[in-house]
């Protein structure tokens, strides 16, 4: 089990910038990897990524992206599935963690965008926001691979060796708050994304 | 109702491969045939809410899962439902328990708000009061991937 800095405490005001998280993602991202967004991320992610193999699942319900991607990853075993959550959607649905290990599925990573707040309402506080330890919850449910970072540098350099460890992965990266516009969705229909992802999937298999 | 090999013979007539759930005192006794089956996977989940996400990527990845959860459940995890399968329009067919629905003097509340409540959703659905209505699973089920819709199977337990 890899684990940095456990017991981190970094004030979300000092976390890494949410488009500097992404923009992470996106240079390392490889040709098999299916990127599910939701809330904030599936409005910045279309800012930077167009790509076959993106899902930017909005309207979404709070809690639904991780079980959509355990269910694209249990389906495409070939492909990598990267989950951006939120966190306050995870903790809206936290027994997924345990549900994702007891899957036995091991092609599919957790990147939680922990910026303690519900940055789409206006920015009220999660019940997390004091110090939730979401790398022992990782951990606890039986991620044999939990990673937690708090610098872009440091996310940077080991963004790719933390998502290519022993499936499932868990990386929890403390955000800075941002606010923004985040009432309108500026990528695709979701259901343009889903035949557009199909396709992928066809041409894949050929 | 169904006995555990009746169900997990159905399920694998109609070709499913992933049965999403979590169980009640009715279908719980069919746990050890649904877990060995080679047919398909048994998905523990620990919310309802999780269940219809998960088929939904399930489906968009091109398996045919089924979601077999109690109706308790199904009232918990309304908003979950909407998103996928009326947001997305992805087609998930559940196969719904009827707590107490088979005892007619019975207070239960989850008794008395089952069928308004999934009247009110506007999904397709048949119930079952007995094994031999099973053929009703098997004609609702190909109904529904025929016209590509949700659907929901109610078993009066």
């Amino acid at each position: 089990m890899t684990q940095t800095n456990p017991e981190n405490t970094t004030p979300h005001k000092h976390g890494i910038g949410v488009h500097d998280a992404l923009d992470t993602l996106v240079q390392m991202r490889g040709e098999r990897h299916i990127v599910v967004t939701n809330q904030v991320s599936s409005r910045l992610w279309p800012t930077l990524s167009d790509h076959p193999l993106d899902l930017n699942y909005n309207p979404s319900a709070m809690g639904g992206a991780i079980p959509l991607g355990l269910g694209l990853a249990l389906a495409q075993p070939d492909y990598e599935i990267i989950v951006l959550s939120g966190d306050g959607s995870l903790l809206m649905n936290l027994g997924c963690l345990v549900t994702v290990v007891d899957s036995g599925v091991t092609n599919l990573s957790i990147v939680l965008l922990d910026n303690g707040q519900y940055e789409v309402t206006g920015g009220q506080k999660t019940p997390g926001y004091n110090g939730a330890n979401y790398a022992g919850l990782a951990r606890a449910s039986g991620f044999p691979c939990v990673h937690h970072f708090t610098e872009a540098a440091t996310w940077q350099n080991e963004a790719a060796n933390s998502l290519s460890g022993t499936g499932p992965r868990f990386v929890w990266l403390t955000i800075r708050p941002q606010p923004g516009d985040y009432g309108k969705s500026v990528g695709r229909p979701i259901q343009k994304q889903m035949a557009r992802l199909r396709q992928q999937f066809r041409a894949d298999a050929q | 109702m169904f006995t555990a090999t009746q169900i997990v013979d159905a399920l694998v007539e109609l070709k499913v491969t992933h049965v999403i759930w979590i169980p009640d005192t009715t279908t719980g006794s069919w746990e050890p045939a649904l877990e060995s089956c080679s047919h398909f996977q048994l998905i523990r989940v620990c919310r309802e809410g999780e269940a219809w996400a998960l088929a939904g990527g399930l489906l968009i990845g091109g398996s045919l899962p089924i979601v077999l959860i109690q109706n308790t459940g199904f009232f918990e995890s309304g908003d979950s439902m909407r998103n996928i399968v009326f947001d997305l329009g992805i087609p998930v067919f559940a196969i719904i328990g009827a707590r107490n629905w088979l005892t007619e003097s019975s207070s239960d509340t989850a008794r008395r708000f089952t069928l308004p409540l999934v009247q009110a959703w506007d999904i397709d659905f048949e119930f079952i009061t007995g094994p031999e209505e099973q053929e009703k699973l098997f004609l609702h089920f190909r109904k529904c991937r025929r016209t590509n819709q949700a659907g929901i199977l109610l078993l009066a337990e």
